[in-house]
C-alpha cells in the first residue's frame, strides 16, 4: 500500500509544475485573446498555396 | 493600373453585388477588371490591395469590405499635435511607436489577415497585431518612415478607421489586470482541491494512520492557506462591506461556512490528528469562482459605460491668425473660433458668426428634421452640420453644454453593485434560520456533551454554507445573458434580468426607436408628367440634403437631363434650370405657400405648383404587434424630443404620450415615476435618452449596428429583433420560476446535510460527497432549465 503514498508525492509535484506554467500562460498573454490564433494559424499556410498557385 | 471600362446608373443588374462589401450594385455599378463595385470607395479600396498583392483578403472571405458608399473621408490633420499624440500611444522611444486603438469594422478573417499584413503596404508599420473579440489593433511603427496620421489614413483608406475620440483623451482603463487576478485564483482553489481531494485519499480508503498521513495532512494546510487568503478574499470582503454598512448579503453565510470549515480542519489536524475538511473547503472555494466566472461572460466588443465623450470628436479646428489649428476638445475655451465643416460634429455650444448652418439633431434631441440657424443664431453642441463651412465662437466649456451638462446629474454617478438583490433576499432569510438551527442543536447537546455540542454547531455551520444557493443565481442567470446574446439582445450583466421583472411601466422613444431612421416613406401628392418627373431627378440629383437624396431615390428609375443652372438655398429649398423650364423644390416657405402649413418638400416648374413631397418615418416593422402584446401587461408611454405631428396616429396605442421633450425633461419624467414606486424601462436609442437611461431601472438601448455609438445602457438589443422584446421580456419573467426550482434543489440537499450534522455525524467523507455533488446539480440545473425555457421565447 505504501506505493499508493509515493505516487501520491510524484503527481503532487507534477501538478505543481501544470500550475506554475498556467501562471505563465497567463501572465504572458496567451489568455486576453482566445479567438485571434485560431484564425491567424491559418493564415500562412493559404498564403503559400496563393504563390505555388501563381508559379504554376 | 485598372481601367474603369463601365460606370453608368442602371437598375437592371439586381442581383449584382460588390466585390468589395457585398452591397447590390443596383443604383451606381462599376466595373473593374470584370469586377462590380458599388461604389468608389470600394473600388479604391480594391485597387490599393490589388497592387500591393493583397488580393488574399478577397479569397479568405468573399466580400468582407465594409461598404463605404455614403462615408466620407475623416480628417486626421489633429494627429500631428503633439499634445493629442502623447495622450493616444502606448509607448514611445527614438525609433518606434507603440499603439492600440479600437477598430470597430473588423468583422471577419479577412480584416484580420489584411490589418495583419498591412506592412506590405507600408514599411514603417513593424507590427500588427489584431485582438478580434476586443476589436482592437497593436501597431508598432518606425517613427523614421512613418506618422501616427499616416497610419490612421491608412486604416481609414482601407475602410477600418480607428475609433478615435474626445473619450480617448481619458485614462485608458486596465480591466486585464483584474482578469488576470481572476485567473489566478481560480487556478490556484483547483489546483488546491484536486491536490487535497488527492492527498485525502488515505483517509477516504480507510487506510491505517501512519506517519505519512501526518504530514499529508500538513501538507493540505499549506495548501489551504492561498485558498482562505488569496482565491477566497473577495468573498470575505464583500461581507465585511455588507456588514459594516449593516447589512447582510449572501456572501455573509458564505464567508462564514468557509471560516467555520477552516477553523475547525485545523483544530481537527493539529489537536485530533484527523483530517479535516480542507477538501470541502477547497471545492466550495473553486465552485463558487468558476459559477463567478460562468456569470461573467462580457461582451468585449460593446460598452456599456460609453457617455458623450465617446460621441464627441478628439479635436476640432480652431481659427487662430486666419489659420486652422486643431486643437484637442479638453483644450477648447471659451471665445475660441472654430471651424465646423460638412457633415462633422459641433463639439461645444456656439454663436454662429459665419455661413449658414444646418443642423441635424436627430441623434441628441430627437427632432426627426435638420434645423436651420443664421448668424447670431445660438448653436448647441451634438448636431451635424449638414450644409457647408460654418464659423462659431465658443460661449461654453465642452463639459458645459447644454448636452453635456446632463451628465453632471446625479444619477450618473450611481454605481451598480455586482451582488443580485434577490439572491441577497433569499441570503438573509437563509442566514437567519441556518444560525437558528445551529444555535438551537447547540443548546440542545451543551447538557450531554461540550465536544459534540460544538462539533454539531460547527456542522450546521460548515453544511448550510449556502454553496448551491450562491450558485443557482451566476448558473442560471449567466446562461440566460448567453442566450439573449446570441439572440443580439447584449445585457450588461445578471443583475438585469431581475430589473426587467420587475419592470410594469415601458417607455418609448420616438425617433430612432420606434420608427426606423433609414427608412422614409415618400409620396407625392399632386402629378407630375414623365418629363417633369425627369426635370425633378435632374435638380435633386445635385444636393447633398437628405431630403434631395431621398426625392432622388424615389425618382431613381427616371432619366437624368442636362442642366443648365442650379442654385441651392440652405434652409429653404433647391433652384434650377433647364432647358427653358425653371424649377423650384424646397419648403413652402421657398415657394410662397404661406397658408399651408404641410411640412413636405413643394414642387413647382415655371412658377405652377406641381405637388408636394410628404415624407413619413416608417415605423419598426412589428410596431404594432409588440406594442399591442406589452400594452396588455405594462402601462407604455413615449417620450419624444420631435414636435407632435405624429401624436394623434400613436394616441391609440400608448397611455402617455408627451412631445418636445429635452433630455433633462426625459430624465425627470422616468425619477417622477419612480417616486410613485413605478419600476420604469426606457427604451431609447441617442443621446438625448441618455438621461432616461441611465436614471430608468432598465434602460435598452436599439441600434442598427452593433459598432455604431450607444449611450450608456443596462442592454443593448439589435433593431432588427426589435420585435422580440416582449418574448425577451416574458423570458426573463418566467425565469424566476427557473431560480425558485434551483432554491427549493438546494434546500433539499441542505436538509439531507443538516439532518446529519445536527446529529453530529457529518464525516469529512460525508462532506467531501454531497457538496461538490449539490454544487454540480445545481449548476446543471440552472444551465440546462435556462436552455429549455429559452428554445421557447427566444
Amino acid at each position: 500500500m505504501k506505493i499508493i503514498f509515493g505516487l501520491i508525492a510524484i503527481s503532487f509535484v507534477i501538478a505543481i509544475g501544470f500550475l506554475i506554467s498556467f501562471f505563465w500562460a497567463v501572465k504572458s498573454g496567451q489568455y486576453d485573446d482566445d479567438y485571434t490564433p485560431s484564425v491567424r494559424m491559418l493564415f500562412d499556410d493559404e498564403l503559400i498555396n496563393n504563390k505555388n498557385n501563381k508559379t504554376e | 493600373m485598372s481601367e474603369i471600362l463601365n460606370s453608368n446608373n442602371n437598375t437592371q443588374n439586381t442581383d449584382v453585388k460588390c466585390f468589395h462589401c457585398g452591397t447590390p450594385c443596383n443604383e451606381i455599378d462599376i466595373v473593374v477588371e470584370e469586377k462590380h463595385f458599388c461604389c468608389n470607395g470600394c473600388q479604391l479600396v480594391y485597387e490599393i490591395l490589388n497592387q500591393n498583392d493583397l488580393c488574399n483578403y478577397y479569397d479568405l472571405e468573399s466580400n468582407p469590405g465594409y461598404s463605404l458608399k455614403g462615408k466620407r473621408k475623416n480628417q486626421y490633420a489633429y494627429l500631428d499635435n503633439e499634445n493629442i499624440k502623447d495622450q493616444l500611444i502606448d509607448f514611445e522611444n527614438d525609433d518606434i511607436i507603440k499603439i492600440s486603438f479600437p477598430l470597430p469594422s473588423i468583422h471577419c478573417s479577412s480584416c484580420i489577415w489584411l490589418l495583419e499584413n498591412l506592412y506590405k503596404l507600408n514599411t514603417g508599420i513593424q507590427q500588427s497585431r489584431i485582438n478580434f473579440t476586443k476589436k482592437e489593433g497593436y501597431f508598432i511603427l518606425d517613427k523614421k518612415t512613418i506618422s501616427l496620421r499616416e497610419l490612421v489614413e491608412i486604416l481609414d483608406s482601407i475602410g477600418y478607421p480607428p475609433a478615435i475620440n474626445f473619450g480617448s483623451l481619458d485614462e485608458k482603463e486596465q480591466p486585464q489586470k483584474l482578469s488576470k487576478t481572476f485567473s489566478y485564483q481560480i487556478a490556484i482553489a483547483g489546483f488546491a482541491f484536486g491536490n487535497i481531494m488527492m492527498l485525502s485519499f488515505p483517509e477516504y480508503l480507510g487506510l491505517e494512520k501512519g506517519n505519512f498521513k501526518q504530514i499529508f495532512s500538513y501538507i493540505m494546510v499549506v495548501l489551504s492557506l492561498p485558498v482562505i487568503f488569496y482565491s477566497a478574499k473577495d468573498y470575505f470582503l464583500s461581507a465585511w462591506t455588507g456588514i459594516k454598512e449593516k447589512y447582510l448579503n449572501i456572501d455573509f453565510p458564505i464567508s462564514l461556512g468557509i471560516i467555520t470549515l477552516f477553523l475547525r480542519s485545523l483544530f481537527e489536524i493539529f489537536f485530533l490528528q484527523e483530517a479535516g475538511y480542507l477538501d470541502s473547503l477547497a471545492g466550495l472555494v473553486f465552485f463558487l469562482l468558476i459559477g463567478k466566472w460562468f456569470q461573467q461572460k462580457t461582451y468585449h466588443q460593446l460598452s456599456f459605460d460609453r457617455d458623450y465623450k465617446s460621441y464627441f470628436p478628439i479635436a476640432t479646428n480652431v481659427i487662430r491668425d486666419e489659420k486652422e489649428i486643431p486643437t484637442p476638445l479638453n483644450k477648447l475655451v471659451v471665445g475660441n473660433l472654430i471651424i465646423v465643416k460638412h457633415q462633422e460634429l459641433i463639439p461645444a455650444d456656439g454663436i454662429l458668426t459665419k455661413g449658414k448652418a444646418l443642423v441635424d439633431y436627430s441623434f441628441v434631441t430627437g427632432e426627426a428634421d435638420p434645423i436651420e440657424k443664421n448668424i447670431g443664431d445660438k448653436i448647441f453642441a451634438g448636431g451635424r452640420q449638414l450644409g457647408k463651412n460654418i464659423e462659431l465662437t465658443v460661449n461654453k466649456n465642452v463639459t458645459n453644454s447644454y448636452l453635456t451638462q446632463l451628465w453632471n446629474n446625479d444619477s450618473f454617478k450611481d454605481s451598480d453593485s455586482q451582488l443580485s438583490k434577490f439572491a441577497d433576499k433569499v441570503g438573509r432569510i437563509f442566514t437567519g434560520f441556518i444560525l437558528s438551527v445551529a444555535i438551537l442543536s447547540l443548546f440542545y447537546w451543551v447538557p450531554k456533551d461540550l465536544s459534540i455540542a460544538i462539533n454539531v454547531f460547527t456542522s450546521v455551520l460548515i453544511i448550510a454554507c449556502p454553496c448551491a444557493v450562491a450558485l443557482t443565481i451566476p448558473f442560471t442567470y449567466g446562461n440566460i445573458v448567453r442566450l439573449f446574446g446570441l439572440n443580439q439582445f447584449y445585457l450588461k450583466n445578471t443583475n438585469v434580468i431581475e430589473d426587467m421583472q420587475e419592470i410594469d411601466h415601458i417607455i418609448f422613444d420616438k425617433t430612432g426607436t420606434i420608427t426606423d431612421t433609414s427608412n422614409t416613406q415618400i409620396s407625392f401628392n399632386g402629378k407630375m408628367t414623365k418629363i417633369q418627373k425627369n426635370m425633378v431627378l435632374s435638380i435633386t440629383n445635385q444636393s447633398t440634403h437628405p431630403k434631395s437624396r431621398e426625392i432622388s431615390l424615389y425618382l431613381n428609375e427616371f432619366e437624368i437631363l442636362e442642366i443648365d443652372k442650379v442654385e441651392e438655398i440652405v434652409g429653404l429649398g433647391i433652384t434650377g434650370k433647364i432647358g427653358n423650364h425653371n424649377i423650384k423644390i424646397g419648403s413652402a416657405k421657398f415657394l410662397d405657400q404661406r397658408h399651408s402649413d404641410n411640412k413636405g418638400v413643394f414642387v413647382a416648374i415655371n412658377d405652377e405648383i406641381l405637388g408636394v413631397f410628404t415624407f413619413q418615418h416608417q415605423y419598426r416593422k412589428d410596431f404594432i404587434t409588440i406594442v399591442e402584446q406589452l400594452k396588455k401587461k405594462y402601462t407604455l408611454s413615449i417620450l419624444s424630443g420631435d414636435n407632435d405631428s405624429e401624436k394623434q396616429y400613436l394616441e391609440q396605442y400608448f397611455d402617455h404620450l408627451l412631445f418636445n421633450q429635452s433630455p433633462q425633461d426625459k430624465l425627470d419624467y422616468v425619477q417622477n415615476l419612480q417616486e410613485n414606486g413605478k419600476k420604469v424601462m426606457m427604451i431609447g436609442d441617442g443621446l438625448n435618452d441618455a438621461g432616461a437611461l441611465q436614471k430608468s431601472d432598465a434602460g435598452i438601448v436599439i441600434t442598427e449596428n452593433i459598432n455604431n455609438f450607444t449611450p450608456a445602457c443596462k442592454g443593448i438589443i439589435s433593431a432588427n429583433k426589435f420585435g422580440k422584446i416582449p418574448d425577451y421580456l416574458t423570458f426573463s419573467n418566467k425565469s424566476v420560476n427557473l431560480i425558485i426550482a434551483a432554491y427549493i434543489l438546494a434546500a433539499i440537499y441542505n436538509i439531507i446535510g443538516l439532518s446529519f450534522a445536527v446529529q453530529g455525524l457529518l464525516s469529512p467523507v460525508v462532506a467531501a460527497i454531497l457538496m461538490p455533488l449539490s454544487s454540480i446539480t445545481i449548476a446543471a440545473f440552472g444551465v440546462f432549465s435556462s436552455n429549455i425555457v429559452g428554445k421557447r421565447y427566444l
